[in-house]
Protein backbone atom coordinates (compact mmCIF):
# COMPACT_ATOMS: atom_id res chain seq x y z
CA UNK A 1 0.00 0.00 0.00
CA UNK A 2 1.55 3.28 -1.20
CA UNK A 3 0.81 6.12 1.71
CA UNK A 4 0.17 9.62 1.13
CA UNK A 5 3.39 12.08 1.65
CA UNK A 6 5.88 10.83 4.01
CA UNK A 7 5.32 8.75 6.75
CA UNK A 8 4.16 10.69 9.25
CA UNK A 9 2.19 12.82 7.37
CA UNK A 10 -1.31 11.88 6.01
CA UNK A 11 -3.52 14.18 3.51
CA UNK A 12 -7.08 13.83 4.47
CA UNK A 13 -9.48 13.39 1.72
CA UNK A 14 -11.23 16.46 2.36
CA UNK A 15 -8.16 18.46 2.13
CA UNK A 16 -7.84 17.22 -1.40
CA UNK A 17 -10.88 18.25 -2.31
CA UNK A 18 -12.43 14.49 -2.39
CA UNK A 19 -15.13 13.14 -0.28
CA UNK A 20 -15.04 9.29 0.86
CA UNK A 21 -17.93 6.84 1.22
CA UNK A 22 -17.45 5.46 4.82
CA UNK A 23 -19.20 2.44 3.86
CA UNK A 24 -17.10 1.10 0.89
CA UNK A 25 -14.01 3.85 0.92
CA UNK A 26 -14.37 4.95 -2.31
CA UNK A 27 -13.65 8.56 -3.23
CA UNK A 28 -15.79 10.75 -4.75
CA UNK A 29 -15.53 14.67 -5.65
CA UNK A 30 -16.47 16.62 -3.02
CA UNK A 31 -19.92 18.44 -4.74
CA UNK A 32 -21.04 14.18 -4.50
CA UNK A 33 -23.56 13.27 -2.38
CA UNK A 34 -24.34 10.26 -2.90
CA UNK A 35 -21.81 7.01 -3.28
CA UNK A 36 -22.64 5.85 -6.80
CA UNK A 37 -20.79 1.94 -5.89
CA UNK A 38 -22.95 1.61 -3.07
CA UNK A 39 -25.83 4.09 -2.61
CA UNK A 40 -24.56 5.23 0.98
CA UNK A 41 -24.96 8.67 1.49
CA UNK A 42 -21.93 11.08 1.44
CA UNK A 43 -21.07 13.73 3.84
CA UNK A 44 -17.30 15.35 4.34
CA UNK A 45 -17.60 16.32 7.68
CA UNK A 46 -21.72 15.85 9.72
CA UNK A 47 -21.87 19.16 11.19
CA UNK A 48 -24.26 17.70 13.34
CA UNK A 49 -22.67 14.48 14.17
CA UNK A 50 -21.97 15.73 17.70
CA UNK A 51 -25.28 17.24 18.22
CA UNK A 52 -26.63 13.71 17.73
CA UNK A 53 -24.03 12.12 19.71
CA UNK A 54 -24.89 14.67 23.39
CA UNK A 55 -28.91 14.07 21.93
CA UNK A 56 -28.34 10.07 22.25
CA UNK A 57 -26.31 10.15 25.47
CA UNK A 58 -28.32 12.18 27.15
CA UNK A 59 -31.67 9.81 26.22
CA UNK A 60 -29.27 7.23 28.01
CA UNK A 61 -28.13 8.34 30.67
CA UNK A 62 -31.69 9.75 31.27
CA UNK A 63 -33.14 5.78 30.60
CA UNK A 64 -30.00 4.28 32.89
CA UNK A 65 -31.39 6.13 36.35
CA UNK A 66 -34.67 4.25 36.32
CA UNK A 67 -32.79 1.03 35.27
CA UNK A 68 -31.42 0.98 38.38
CA UNK A 69 -33.88 2.24 40.99
CA UNK A 70 -36.51 0.03 39.63
CA UNK A 71 -36.53 -3.65 39.93
CA UNK A 72 -34.95 -5.84 37.53
CA UNK A 73 -36.36 -9.18 38.55
CA UNK A 74 -39.21 -10.14 40.43
CA UNK A 75 -38.88 -13.84 42.30
CA UNK A 76 -41.71 -15.01 43.65
CA UNK A 77 -41.17 -18.54 45.88
CA UNK A 78 -43.52 -20.42 47.91
CA UNK A 79 -43.88 -17.90 50.85
CA UNK A 80 -42.05 -14.92 49.91
CA UNK A 81 -41.67 -12.11 46.68
CA UNK A 82 -38.50 -10.56 45.57
CA UNK A 83 -37.59 -7.69 43.89
CA UNK A 84 -34.27 -7.25 43.22
CA UNK A 85 -32.40 -3.81 41.59
CA UNK A 86 -29.44 -5.05 39.33
CA UNK A 87 -26.99 -4.30 42.05
CA UNK A 88 -28.99 -5.66 45.05
CA UNK A 89 -29.52 -8.94 42.37
CA UNK A 90 -25.60 -8.73 42.10
CA UNK A 91 -24.72 -8.64 45.44
CA UNK A 92 -27.27 -11.67 46.62
CA UNK A 93 -25.62 -13.67 44.16
CA UNK A 94 -22.19 -12.70 46.13
CA UNK A 95 -23.55 -13.73 49.02
CA UNK A 96 -24.52 -17.52 47.81
CA UNK A 97 -21.44 -17.68 46.72
CA UNK A 98 -21.43 -17.52 43.01
CA UNK A 99 -18.83 -14.43 43.21
CA UNK A 100 -18.01 -14.87 39.24
CA UNK A 101 -21.03 -14.52 38.10
CA UNK A 102 -21.59 -11.80 40.33
CA UNK A 103 -18.54 -9.81 39.06
CA UNK A 104 -19.99 -10.66 35.63
CA UNK A 105 -23.24 -8.75 36.41
CA UNK A 106 -21.68 -5.72 37.86
CA UNK A 107 -19.51 -5.52 35.16
CA UNK A 108 -21.74 -5.84 32.34
CA UNK A 109 -24.44 -3.35 33.84
CA UNK A 110 -22.79 -0.96 35.82
CA UNK A 111 -19.14 -1.06 34.93
CA UNK A 112 -19.05 -1.02 30.91
CA UNK A 113 -22.03 1.35 30.87
CA UNK A 114 -20.67 3.70 33.25
CA UNK A 115 -17.10 3.49 31.69
CA UNK A 116 -19.45 3.96 28.09
CA UNK A 117 -20.90 7.00 29.27
CA UNK A 118 -17.64 8.68 30.39
CA UNK A 119 -15.82 7.18 27.40
CA UNK A 120 -18.15 9.19 24.85
CA UNK A 121 -18.38 11.71 26.16
CA UNK A 122 -14.35 12.31 26.46
CA UNK A 123 -14.08 11.41 22.84
CA UNK A 124 -16.85 14.44 21.88
CA UNK A 125 -15.64 16.67 24.25
CA UNK A 126 -11.74 16.25 23.07
CA UNK A 127 -12.79 16.92 19.70
CA UNK A 128 -13.47 20.33 20.08
CA UNK A 129 -10.61 21.24 23.01
CA UNK A 130 -7.03 20.34 22.81
CA UNK A 131 -6.10 16.79 24.29
CA UNK A 132 -2.89 16.06 25.25
CA UNK A 133 -3.99 11.80 24.70
CA UNK A 134 -2.92 10.93 21.50
CA UNK A 135 -5.39 10.16 18.80
CA UNK A 136 -4.66 6.35 17.75
CA UNK A 137 -5.47 6.20 21.94
CA UNK A 138 -8.13 7.99 21.26
CA UNK A 139 -9.27 5.98 17.95
CA UNK A 140 -8.64 3.07 20.12
CA UNK A 141 -11.03 3.90 23.01
CA UNK A 142 -13.77 4.78 20.14
CA UNK A 143 -12.93 1.20 18.98
CA UNK A 144 -13.50 -0.11 22.40
CA UNK A 145 -16.45 1.58 23.04
CA UNK A 146 -18.03 0.41 19.35
CA UNK A 147 -16.94 -3.12 19.90
CA UNK A 148 -17.98 -3.81 24.08
CA UNK A 149 -20.92 -1.26 23.93
CA UNK A 150 -23.33 -4.59 22.53
CA UNK A 151 -22.20 -6.46 25.49
CA UNK A 152 -24.25 -4.45 28.16
CA UNK A 153 -27.37 -6.66 26.58
CA UNK A 154 -26.39 -9.61 28.97
CA UNK A 155 -28.20 -8.61 31.55
CA UNK A 156 -31.52 -8.46 29.16
CA UNK A 157 -30.82 -11.76 28.05
CA UNK A 158 -30.47 -13.12 31.43
CA UNK A 159 -33.44 -11.80 32.79
CA UNK A 160 -35.21 -13.18 29.30
CA UNK A 161 -34.14 -16.37 29.82
CA UNK A 162 -34.99 -16.94 33.58
CA UNK A 163 -38.08 -15.26 33.28
CA UNK A 164 -39.69 -17.87 30.15
CA UNK A 165 -37.34 -21.11 32.35
CA UNK A 166 -38.33 -20.35 35.40
CA UNK A 167 -42.28 -21.23 36.00
CA UNK A 168 -42.64 -23.54 38.24
CA UNK A 169 -46.06 -22.95 39.17
CA UNK A 170 -46.21 -22.38 42.63
CA UNK A 171 -42.84 -23.16 43.59
CA UNK A 172 -41.39 -20.44 42.37
CA UNK A 173 -41.88 -17.86 39.07
CA UNK A 174 -39.35 -15.60 38.13
CA UNK A 175 -40.85 -12.29 36.04
CA UNK A 176 -38.98 -9.32 34.74
CA UNK A 177 -39.27 -5.80 36.57
CA UNK A 178 -39.69 -2.46 34.81
CA UNK A 179 -36.06 -2.05 35.29
CA UNK A 180 -35.50 -3.74 32.12
CA UNK A 181 -37.29 -2.16 29.54
CA UNK A 182 -35.34 1.14 30.92
CA UNK A 183 -31.47 -1.00 30.74
CA UNK A 184 -32.33 -2.66 26.93
CA UNK A 185 -33.19 1.56 26.39
CA UNK A 186 -30.29 2.91 27.52
CA UNK A 187 -28.26 0.52 26.13
CA UNK A 188 -29.77 0.57 22.68
CA UNK A 189 -29.53 4.97 22.81
CA UNK A 190 -25.51 4.49 24.00
CA UNK A 191 -24.96 2.33 21.19
CA UNK A 192 -26.73 4.87 18.24
CA UNK A 193 -24.48 7.39 20.23
CA UNK A 194 -21.65 6.24 19.61
CA UNK A 195 -22.30 4.85 15.75
CA UNK A 196 -23.61 9.08 15.77
CA UNK A 197 -19.80 9.94 16.56
CA UNK A 198 -17.51 10.28 13.59
CA UNK A 199 -14.36 9.56 14.39
CA UNK A 200 -12.81 11.65 11.28
CA UNK A 201 -13.31 14.27 13.90
CA UNK A 202 -10.43 12.93 16.27
CA UNK A 203 -8.28 12.68 13.16
CA UNK A 204 -8.68 16.19 11.78
CA UNK A 205 -6.62 18.58 14.68
CA UNK A 206 -3.52 16.45 12.89
CA UNK A 207 -4.46 18.02 9.62
CA UNK A 208 -4.79 21.44 10.82
CA UNK A 209 -1.10 21.01 13.16
CA UNK A 210 0.27 19.85 9.73
CA UNK A 211 -0.96 23.17 7.66
CA UNK A 212 0.44 25.03 10.27
CA UNK A 213 3.85 23.26 9.99
CA UNK A 214 3.79 23.86 6.04
CA UNK A 215 2.47 28.00 7.01
CA UNK A 216 5.94 28.03 8.63
CA UNK B 1 0.68 16.47 -0.12
CA UNK B 2 3.43 16.22 -2.89
CA UNK B 3 2.44 12.99 -4.24
CA UNK B 4 -0.80 14.48 -5.22
CA UNK B 5 -0.16 17.74 -6.20
CA UNK B 6 0.92 16.76 -9.81
CA UNK B 7 -2.34 15.10 -10.37
CA UNK B 8 -6.11 15.99 -10.72
CA UNK B 9 -6.98 13.85 -8.70
CA UNK B 10 -10.33 13.58 -9.35
CA UNK B 11 -9.27 11.81 -12.56
CA UNK B 12 -7.75 9.17 -10.55
CA UNK B 13 -10.58 8.44 -7.95
CA UNK B 14 -10.64 4.60 -8.84
CA UNK B 15 -7.51 4.48 -7.71
CA UNK B 16 -7.72 5.88 -4.48
CA UNK B 17 -8.75 4.23 -1.32
CA UNK B 18 -9.87 6.37 1.92
CA UNK B 19 -9.82 5.39 5.55
CA UNK B 20 -13.41 5.24 6.84
CA UNK B 21 -12.51 5.69 10.10
CA UNK B 22 -9.88 8.53 9.72
CA UNK B 23 -10.48 9.87 6.55
CA UNK B 24 -6.35 9.16 5.50
CA UNK B 25 -6.02 8.93 1.55
CA UNK B 26 -3.84 5.98 -0.22
CA UNK B 27 -3.35 4.74 -3.48
CA UNK B 28 -4.97 1.97 -3.57
CA UNK B 29 -2.00 -1.38 -4.21
CA UNK B 30 -4.35 -4.09 -3.95
CA UNK B 31 -2.96 -6.86 -1.27
CA UNK B 32 -2.46 -10.60 -2.07
CA UNK B 33 -5.02 -13.13 -1.06
CA UNK B 34 -3.70 -13.86 2.47
CA UNK B 35 -2.21 -10.25 2.73
CA UNK B 36 -4.10 -7.01 4.34
CA UNK B 37 -3.95 -3.48 3.31
CA UNK B 38 -3.96 -1.35 6.52
CA UNK B 39 -4.35 2.41 7.62
CA UNK B 40 -1.11 3.36 8.42
CA UNK B 41 -2.14 6.01 10.79
CA UNK B 42 -5.05 4.61 12.54
CA UNK B 43 -4.05 1.07 11.58
CA UNK B 44 -7.80 0.47 10.40
CA UNK B 45 -8.18 -3.23 8.13
CA UNK B 46 -9.10 -1.93 4.65
CA UNK B 47 -8.52 -4.89 2.62
CA UNK B 48 -7.85 -8.40 3.24
CA UNK B 49 -9.03 -10.57 0.59
CA UNK B 50 -8.65 -14.43 0.97
CA UNK B 51 -8.84 -17.22 -1.35
CA UNK B 52 -12.09 -18.64 -1.99
CA UNK B 53 -13.39 -16.30 0.72
CA UNK B 54 -16.96 -16.17 -1.45
CA UNK B 55 -17.36 -20.14 -0.98
CA UNK B 56 -16.55 -20.23 2.38
CA UNK B 57 -18.37 -18.03 3.30
CA UNK B 58 -21.87 -19.05 1.75
CA UNK B 59 -20.88 -22.45 3.30
CA UNK B 60 -20.87 -21.23 6.54
CA UNK B 61 -23.93 -19.41 5.77
CA UNK B 62 -25.98 -21.91 4.67
CA UNK B 63 -24.87 -23.99 7.85
CA UNK B 64 -25.86 -21.05 10.00
CA UNK B 65 -29.16 -20.79 8.11
CA UNK B 66 -30.43 -24.32 8.94
CA UNK B 67 -29.27 -24.01 12.69
CA UNK B 68 -31.03 -20.62 13.04
CA UNK B 69 -34.08 -22.20 12.37
CA UNK B 70 -33.33 -25.65 14.61
CA UNK B 71 -32.39 -23.46 17.34
CA UNK B 72 -35.33 -21.05 17.42
CA UNK B 73 -37.50 -24.28 17.40
CA UNK B 74 -36.55 -26.73 19.40
CA UNK B 75 -36.60 -27.16 22.92
CA UNK B 76 -33.42 -25.33 24.48
CA UNK B 77 -33.55 -25.65 27.85
CA UNK B 78 -35.33 -27.86 30.44
CA UNK B 79 -35.81 -27.17 34.26
CA UNK B 80 -37.19 -29.17 36.95
CA UNK B 81 -38.06 -28.32 40.41
CA UNK B 82 -39.32 -31.16 42.76
CA UNK B 83 -41.74 -32.59 39.56
CA UNK B 84 -42.32 -29.19 38.05
CA UNK B 85 -40.81 -29.36 34.67
CA UNK B 86 -40.44 -26.66 31.67
CA UNK B 87 -39.11 -26.38 28.44
CA UNK B 88 -38.31 -23.39 26.48
CA UNK B 89 -37.06 -22.77 23.28
CA UNK B 90 -35.39 -19.28 22.13
CA UNK B 91 -37.88 -17.85 21.07
CA UNK B 92 -40.07 -18.35 24.60
CA UNK B 93 -37.23 -16.55 25.81
CA UNK B 94 -37.18 -13.60 23.51
CA UNK B 95 -40.89 -12.97 24.18
CA UNK B 96 -40.90 -13.58 27.83
CA UNK B 97 -41.19 -9.97 28.24
CA UNK B 98 -44.81 -9.96 27.69
CA UNK B 99 -47.88 -7.35 28.77
CA UNK B 100 -48.41 -3.45 28.26
CA UNK B 101 -44.82 -2.04 27.01
CA UNK B 102 -42.89 -4.78 28.16
CA UNK B 103 -43.98 -6.30 24.66
CA UNK B 104 -41.65 -3.73 22.98
CA UNK B 105 -39.02 -5.75 24.73
CA UNK B 106 -40.05 -9.32 23.57
CA UNK B 107 -39.87 -7.63 20.36
CA UNK B 108 -36.38 -6.17 20.69
CA UNK B 109 -35.37 -9.26 21.70
CA UNK B 110 -36.45 -11.98 19.13
CA UNK B 111 -35.01 -9.09 16.65
CA UNK B 112 -31.75 -9.16 18.60
CA UNK B 113 -31.01 -12.87 18.52
CA UNK B 114 -32.73 -14.60 15.95
CA UNK B 115 -34.02 -12.38 12.77
CA UNK B 116 -31.23 -10.12 12.53
CA UNK B 117 -28.98 -12.80 12.15
CA UNK B 118 -31.50 -14.63 10.21
CA UNK B 119 -31.96 -11.47 8.08
CA UNK B 120 -28.26 -11.13 7.74
CA UNK B 121 -27.54 -14.60 6.63
CA UNK B 122 -30.46 -14.35 3.65
CA UNK B 123 -28.81 -10.98 2.67
CA UNK B 124 -25.15 -12.25 2.65
CA UNK B 125 -26.40 -15.56 0.35
CA UNK B 126 -28.63 -13.06 -1.84
CA UNK B 127 -25.45 -11.43 -2.81
CA UNK B 128 -22.48 -13.63 -2.70
CA UNK B 129 -24.32 -16.59 -4.95
CA UNK B 130 -24.25 -14.84 -8.07
CA UNK B 131 -20.59 -13.32 -7.54
CA UNK B 132 -19.24 -16.57 -6.54
CA UNK B 133 -20.73 -17.97 -9.46
CA UNK B 134 -19.72 -15.37 -11.84
CA UNK B 135 -23.22 -14.56 -12.90
CA UNK B 136 -24.25 -10.48 -13.01
CA UNK B 137 -25.18 -9.56 -9.62
CA UNK B 138 -28.65 -10.16 -8.15
CA UNK B 139 -30.91 -7.04 -8.25
CA UNK B 140 -31.23 -4.66 -5.23
CA UNK B 141 -27.84 -6.51 -4.49
CA UNK B 142 -25.94 -3.63 -3.43
CA UNK B 143 -29.16 -2.13 -1.34
CA UNK B 144 -29.22 -5.61 0.45
CA UNK B 145 -25.49 -5.70 1.22
CA UNK B 146 -25.67 -2.32 2.24
CA UNK B 147 -28.98 -3.17 4.55
CA UNK B 148 -26.95 -6.38 5.89
CA UNK B 149 -23.41 -4.04 6.84
CA UNK B 150 -25.51 -2.11 8.51
CA UNK B 151 -27.35 -4.70 10.78
CA UNK B 152 -23.70 -5.90 11.68
CA UNK B 153 -23.87 -4.03 15.02
CA UNK B 154 -27.34 -5.67 16.05
CA UNK B 155 -26.93 -9.18 15.47
CA UNK B 156 -26.75 -10.82 19.06
CA UNK B 157 -26.51 -14.36 19.10
CA UNK B 158 -22.90 -14.19 21.28
CA UNK B 159 -23.93 -12.16 23.44
CA UNK B 160 -27.27 -14.13 24.14
CA UNK B 161 -24.76 -17.36 24.40
CA UNK B 162 -23.02 -15.63 27.39
CA UNK B 163 -26.51 -14.63 28.84
CA UNK B 164 -27.01 -18.24 29.28
CA UNK B 165 -23.92 -19.32 30.70
CA UNK B 166 -24.90 -16.54 33.46
CA UNK B 167 -28.86 -17.56 33.65
CA UNK B 168 -27.81 -21.31 34.73
CA UNK B 169 -25.68 -20.79 37.04
CA UNK B 170 -28.16 -18.39 38.45
CA UNK B 171 -31.00 -20.89 38.35
CA UNK B 172 -28.21 -23.91 39.40
CA UNK B 173 -29.17 -23.89 43.22
CA UNK B 174 -32.80 -23.59 42.39
CA UNK B 175 -33.34 -26.64 39.98
CA UNK B 176 -31.98 -29.23 37.88
CA UNK B 177 -31.55 -28.03 34.38
CA UNK B 178 -31.45 -29.79 31.39
CA UNK B 179 -29.81 -28.81 27.91
CA UNK B 180 -32.12 -29.39 24.11
CA UNK B 181 -30.93 -30.38 21.53
CA UNK B 182 -31.12 -26.27 20.55
CA UNK B 183 -28.74 -25.39 23.19
CA UNK B 184 -25.93 -27.29 21.04
CA UNK B 185 -27.19 -26.04 18.25
CA UNK B 186 -26.69 -22.30 19.54
CA UNK B 187 -23.38 -22.79 20.43
CA UNK B 188 -22.21 -24.07 16.86
CA UNK B 189 -23.89 -21.18 15.65
CA UNK B 190 -22.22 -18.74 17.45
CA UNK B 191 -18.97 -19.99 16.63
CA UNK B 192 -19.83 -20.09 12.72
CA UNK B 193 -21.62 -16.52 12.67
CA UNK B 194 -17.99 -15.04 14.44
CA UNK B 195 -16.10 -16.91 11.61
CA UNK B 196 -17.97 -15.94 8.72
CA UNK B 197 -17.65 -12.21 9.54
CA UNK B 198 -13.76 -12.76 9.76
CA UNK B 199 -13.66 -14.10 6.75
CA UNK B 200 -15.82 -11.31 4.97
CA UNK B 201 -13.66 -8.77 2.94
CA UNK B 202 -16.33 -6.15 2.55
CA UNK B 203 -14.08 -4.02 -0.19
CA UNK B 204 -13.86 -7.17 -2.00
CA UNK B 205 -17.55 -7.45 -2.46
CA UNK B 206 -18.15 -3.97 -3.30
CA UNK B 207 -15.80 -4.15 -5.92
CA UNK B 208 -16.90 -7.46 -7.14
CA UNK B 209 -20.35 -5.64 -7.20
CA UNK B 210 -18.96 -2.63 -8.92
CA UNK B 211 -16.46 -4.33 -11.72
CA UNK B 212 -18.88 -7.59 -12.44
CA UNK B 213 -17.37 -10.60 -14.59
CA UNK B 214 -19.54 -10.39 -17.93
CA UNK B 215 -17.79 -13.30 -18.98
Amino acid sequence: MVSSGTSKEFISARDLGLVACRRCTKAWPISATVCARCGHKLQSRDPLSLQRVWALWLMGAICYIPANIYPMLRTQTLFQVDESTIIAGAVELAHHGSLGIAVIILFASVVIPLAKFWAVAYLAISVKTPSSVSMQRRQMLFEIVEYIGRWSMIDIFVVAILSALVQLKTLATINPGPASIFFALSVIFTMLSAQAFDSRLIWDAQAKKGDKKSDE
Amino acid sequence: MKDFAAFDVTTMLDDLIVCPQCDAVYRMNKPKNGERAVCQRCHKVLIAPRRNAGLHIIAVAFAVLFLIIGAAVFPFLTIDAAGNKNAVSILDAALAFSGGPMIFLSLATAGLIIFVPLMRVLLTLYVLVPIVLDRPAARFAIRAFRLSESLRPWSMAEIFAIGCAVALVKVAGLATVGFGPAFWMFGILVVLVIAQDSFMCKWSVWYRLEHPKNS
